[in-house]
């Protein structure tokens, strides 16, 4: 016999796997078309996809942007051989009304002596942006921003509200000479003695002092913006101001809430208990039949803050006990270690709060708080039953203009997708968050 | 030798009761329930004056007057000569309505989507990815208007089913007429009715509870409590003998024998929907603006439940269905038994707090003018007598009650299902 | 932090309002602005136009007023009140003058504690229907479904109208005008009812006008006017002679365009008095002696102001009928300025 080998010397080279499990076919047949059931479910939701996306486009493209009526728009229809008032859609409301269904009333140039305003409330929120980048991507801006975010609780109304810079100078003034009271008294008499003296200053600063100094000021030296009554915040941008003003007053409420809920003192936390479940048990929309028919009754005879005002007050309550809520929350989830620990290095309460316990809770909160902000901000919508003119009040406002009289899902789609773009984004920032939370603690 | 004496009695000094921890608790208390009592007093002396310059006595005697305004969805009886009392309890029936069904049909489609989410076919998952980011980013306040307005614009008005050739007929061989006021289906009338009975006489809190309905249910519960029993004697034979006698014929007709027979005696037949003059008459009738709100509220809160039940079902671990299937199980017996008693525990809780949700949210019935407790007396009562204190703090306590009734269910069953950890 | 600015923010706000509880004229003095409840949006009577500018029946009053006591119509601030909110905000001193078509009644008048200056519309609530259902008498509609405006007297009158005539009806509560009208058109009532100035302003933008008439029977009466709070006469009078001298001016012939001309005097001795040429009629009001003629330059007199927002050549198209001058066979009458 020869030597002939029957044994292979060189590997064969891997197949091709079969044509259906690969590359558009494969994925088809993975994830369409497994199972007749599947592939039934398939086909329908295939269908089905594909008339919503052909109605709407049928409906939503059609040349009406520049429209001045909707009669106007109701002629393009007719050329187009679309019947029905309602068979496309009339863009021209959104190209004549998107300022106002962002900005509302804010000063537009239009009146006489007032120029136009509206890139305050812009600057505004991309300066929320920047004060909040150091809470929200903590490890990718410089630290140092920070003393920013520190300081745009007073730029943030002074931009909205106008007026004399010395206003929200002054403001801010108080908390500096409340600190250095602090600072001073307590290191002589101790840090109670010392945080009742600086709360004191700070009140009569604020009560009686800072009003006649800023107002002095600004005889003397009068820089400042166009002052803006809330009464003129409208659309989109009262929904911002309501959510955000709302959400940054109730943080520090709901702190104390959360702790006091918390605490072994039965009084503290009954009255906090009581809040808390007071203020959840009932519908947003009653709080603000409150703030719009009785706020004023229950204030002393003569107090009269504008409407605006109120809302926010009622909602920053609404959301102080939400956020208490979220609070309670992160301090469960610290282990108990952490507050031992605290306890051990012979931290007071209070010290051990501010050093080792709120930070984390916090931290771990921050989730919770975004998806706080986002319902508060989607329930800013209700106030058009009280009738400010939010986005959704302004549709009705918009409809009494006879030129757009009949115009119905132009101005909801329209509100819908500005709605759905804040809070969708904000929701994915949220997941993110949640995310990274997460591995750090595997 | 060391003599023991007694630490030196510390007399009582003011300064303790801030830097003792014995009594600061004590102080902090004391001091925080006074402020709270100042603050109390303050806003009730405020209100008090102010109603007085203003000329209104805080009173509830309107509640007793003619209401003069007609509820269109109304389950007990009333006319407009009724009372404001009578008005606001037709409309806390109304939110009840809405509310339980809002809660049904929304866990339903919440687990449906939810479990759909996770389904390997892609299109799928991706659209019930769609429906629920579409549903939780925009206001449930716009969603309830957008599907009213969809109601109203696309569903046939009575008038388009008049004439030789309607542009629109009757659904389910004519019994069912779908129209942009609301839907009518038939309904059950009985010839020999036993009549109503009537309770709380001529109060406005009367209410009549129908004798028919009332026999049926009880008899249904008799028939299922017999069916239980001869079940659970099948389960004693079975665990006796090893052989499980058949029942199943037995159990049907126990239960639906006594009730057709009820329903015979009655003399059960259906009062159809026909058009008669401006609407149709006769069936039931749902009206659109009940159906759009709970439409709403549904599918809003659906989307809100379905991401709880996918949370659910993701947080067992991978191990459990992996050790079920090594016992055998089948895979429907892997989810009744295994995964889904597990998931409950985490999905029940957050999703009662949905409910309270829904339930509170019910109150933007006014958008699409459903009569519900906050149309009624904090809408046109309010309105037309102008008692904002008394109907809006009425109306809270109202909610508050509902509320803190459905939270203390679900404290209950947390408390049941609670796993019993070190 | 936000929260103590925002405190301190309002305190001082607060301080500021609670200093002032004086007249309501010296109010609006010191103010230096107007504060004038409108309806959120009602065809032709008050809608914020796209630059922001409220424009209507109504808000020509506010403005008046505001050009008399302030010499400026502009400086006014216009709140959008509901139905449900409305009272509340002219209560508690939100708004210095209500002028959002509101119905005079007694109870209003008397149990809320308002006091209305006047009527700027006399109008009556009617029917809507479409031509096709073939009905010519609110009488007929027994069975109908009635799509009607809730936090308002139509609601009242309509039961008392549909029990007085012992026939039923299915109300469906709307919130607002749009509503009502997007419910009508689509069918879902068979009949809309409100005030007949509304019917008519909706009407006039239906893609096809012709197809609906508005039924003969004018159910109610409905006197719309603006109103001030009960107790500040001083106010009161302010409001109730601005609304009159529209009044006035129409019938003694003073329009926008010879408004100039007969400022600087005329023979007419009441003219001068109006405008202040002769007399001292604004000074008794507490405002300049030419109050009037401020107020009328705004937008003219009465039946300017009715022709430029809803009369017959506006889409809206209401003719005058009962709001003609008393001396054309209606009902606007006012009283001499002697």
């Amino acid at each position: 016999m020869s030597d002939i080998s029957f044994v292979r010397k060189d590997m064969l080279p891997p197949k091709e796997p079969p044509a259906s499990e690969v590359g558009v076919l494969g994925w088809l047949k993975v994830n369409l078309f497994s199972t007749w059931l599947n592939s039934l479910l398939s086909v329908v939701a295939l269908a089905f996809v594909s008339m919503v996306i052909y109605k709407l486009l049928s409906w939503a493209l059609v040349p009406t942007w520049h429209a001045k009526s909707l009669s106007e728009c109701r002629e393009i229809f007719a050329a187009l051989g679309k019947d029905g008032h309602n068979s496309a859609a009339c863009w021209g409301v959104i190209r004549d009304r998107w300022p106002q269904l962002l900005f509302g009333f804010y000063p537009n140039g239009a009146e006489e002596g007032v120029s136009d305003q509206r890139w305050r409330p812009v600057l505004d929120l991309l300066l929320l942006g920047v004060a909040m980048a150091p809470v929200l991507f903590s490890e990718k801006v410089p630290r140092k921003l920070i003393y920013f975010t520190y300081v745009y609780p007073f730029i943030m109304p002074w931009l909205l509200w106008g007026g004399p810079i010395w206003t929200p100078i002054c403001i801010a003034a108080g908390f500096v000479i409340a600190y250095v009271v602090y600072r001073v008294l307590g290191n002589i008499f101790g840090s109670l003695v010392g945080l009742v003296a600086a709360v004191a200053t700070a009140l009569v600063w604020w009560l009686f002092l800072s009003g006649p100094i800023a107002s002095g000021l600004a005889s003397i030296l009068p820089i400042g913006l166009e002052p803006v009554a809330s009464r003129q915040f409208g659309g989109m941008m009262l929904s911002i101001t309501i959510g955000v003003v709302a959400i940054a007053c109730s943080l520090p409420l709901g702190i104390l809430l959360a702790l006091g809920r918390q605490s072994d003192l039965l009084i503290v936390k009954s009255l906090c208990v009581g809040f808390i479940e007071f203020i959840r048990g009932v519908p947003l929309i009653t709080l603000l039949f409150v703030a719009s028919t009785l706020l004023n009754i229950f204030m002393p005879p003569g107090t009269n803050f504008d409407i605006i005002m109120r809302v926010i007050i009622m909602a920053t309550l609404f959301a102080s006990a939400y956020m208490a809520e979220v609070i309670r929350g992160g301090l469960a989830a610290l282990p108990k270690g952490q507050y031992e620990g605290a306890d051990s290095l012979g931290l007071d309460y209070w010290q051990a709060q501010r050093l080792i316990i709120m930070p984390q809770a916090l931290k771990i909160s921050i989730p919770g708080i975004v998806s706080t902000f986002i319902g508060l901000f989607k329930d800013t919508t209700l106030v058009s039953v009280i009738g400010l003119l939010d986005p959704l009040g302004l549709t009705n406002a918009i409809r009494a203009d006879a030129a757009w009289n009949g115009v119905v899902w132009e101005l909801y789609g329209f509100i819908a997708f500005m709605f759905f773009v804040c809070c969708f984004s904000m929701s994915r920032y949220s997941m993110y968050l949640e995310r990274k939370l997460q591995t750090g603690h595997r | 030798m060391s003599i023991l004496t007694d630490p030196p009695k510390e007399s009582f000094r003011l300064s303790m009761l801030i830097y003792d921890t014995r009594f600061r608790s004590a102080t902090i208390q004391v001091v925080a329930l006074i402020g709270f009592l100042i603050l109390g007093g303050w806003l009730i002396s405020n209100t008090a004056q102010n109603l007085v310059e203003l000329g209104k006595e805080p009173s509830f005697g309107f509640l007793n007057e003619p209401a003069g305004y007609d509820i269109n969805q109304r389950l007990l009886e009333y006319d407009n000569q009724n009372t404001h009392l009578r008005a606001a309890l037709i409309g806390l029936l109304n939110t009840l309505l809405v509310a339980v069904m809002g809660c049904v049909t929304a866990s339903v489609l919440g687990v449906v989507i939810g479990v759909l989410r996770l389904s390997p076919n892609w299109l799928i998952s991706r659209i019930m990815t769609v429906y629920v980011e579409m549903f939780r980013n925009v206001p449930v306040l716009l969603w309830i208007v957008f599907i009213n307005a969809i109601m109203i614009e696309t569903m046939p008005a009575p008038r388009d089913f008049r004439g030789e050739t309607p542009e629109a007929t009757m659904k389910l061989m004519d019994t069912v007429a779908i129209t942009n006021r609301g839907v009518y289906v038939p309904e059950p009338l009985f010839t020999n009715s036993l009549g109503d009975v009537h309770l709380f006489g001529n109060s406005s809190l009367r209410f009549d509870v129908s004798l028919d309905l009332l026999a049926l249910l009880l008899v249904l519960g008799a028939s299922l409590f017999a069916s239980a029993k001869i079940r659970s004697n099948a389960d004693k034979t079975q665990e006796a003998t090893g052989v499980r006698p058949t029942t199943w014929h037995i159990r049907t007709a126990v239960v639906v024998l006594p009730s057709v027979l009820l329903l015979m005696f009655l003399g059960l037949h259906w009062g159809y929907p026909a058009l008669k003059g401006f609407n149709f008459q006769g069936g039931t009738y749902m009206r659109n603006s009940l159906i759009a709100l709970w439409l709403a509220l549904s599918l809003y809160t659906a989307a809100f439940i379905a991401e709880i039940v996918r949370g659910g079902i993701l947080a067992i671990s991978k191990g459990q269905t992996e050790a079920a299937s090594a016992l055998g199980m089948r895979s429907n017996r892997i989810m009744n038994l295994v995964i889904l008693p597990q998931a409950l525990r985490i999905i029940i809780p957050p999703m009662i707090s949905q409910f309270l949700n829904l339930t509170k949210n019910s109150s933007l019935a006014i958008a699409v003018g459903y009569m519900d407790l906050t149309g009624t007396l904090m809408g046109i009562t309010m309105n037309q007598t102008g008692r904002e204190l008394e109907t809006v703090l009425l109306g809270m306590l109202v909610y508050l009650t509902i509320s803190l009734i459905i939270s203390g269910v679900m404290n209950l069953y947390n408390k049941r299902v609670k796993l019993v950890e070190r | 932090m936000n929260k103590s600015v925002f405190f301190g923010a309002l305190t001082v706000a607060g301080l500021a309002a609670g200093a002032s509880a004086a007249g309501t004229l010296d109010d609006v003095k010191a103010r230096d602005k107007l504060n004038c409840g409108v309806t959120t949006g009602l065809v032709g009577f008050a809608a914020p136009n796209a630059n922001g500018e409220w424009e209507g029946f109504d808000v020509a009053v506010c403005r008046a007023v505001a050009a008399a006591v302030l010499g400026d119509s502009t400086k006014i601030e216009f709140v959008p009140t509901t139905g449900k909110t409305r009272f509340t905000a002219l209560a508690s001193g939100e708004i210095d003058l209500l002028a959002r078509n509101t119905t005079w009644t007694f109870s209003r008048d008397v149990d809320l504690k308002f006091t209305f200056v006047g009527v700027n519309y006399y109008d009556g609530q009617g029917f809507i229907v479409p031509k096709e259902l073939g009905v010519s008498s609110a009488k007929e509609l027994d069975g109908a479904t009635v799509c009607i405006q809730t936090g308002t007297t139509t609601e009242l009158n309509l039961a008392d109208f549909f029990r007085t005539n012992n026939i039923s009806y299915e109300p469906v509560p709307i919130e607002t005008n749009a509503e009502g009208q997007q419910q009508f058109l689509a069918g879902a009532c068979d009949t809309y009812t409100t005030d007949a100035s509304g019917l008519a302003a909706t009407r006039a933008t239906f893609d096809d006008p012709s197809a609906y008439v508005i039924l003969p029977e004018i159910i109610s009466k409905e006197p719309l006017g603006p109103l001030v709070r009960h107790g500040d006469d001083e106010w009161g009078d302010v409001v109730r002679w601005t609304l009159n001298a529209l009044i006035a001016a129409e019938e003694l012939g003073v329009t926008s365009a010879n408004l100039a001309e007969m400022a600087s005097g005329t023979n007419n001795p009441e003219i001068n008095r109006l405008l202040g040429t002769e007399g001292n009629l604004g000074e008794m009001l507490g405002l300049d002696a030419d109050w009037a003629a401020k107020a009328l330059a705004v937008g003219g007199n009465y039946g300017e102001v009715f022709a430029k927002n809803i009369g017959e050549n506006t889409p809206i198209g209401l003719a005058r009928g009962l709001n003609a001058q008393w001396t054309d066979g209606g009902l606007m009458y006012a009283p001499p300025f002697r």
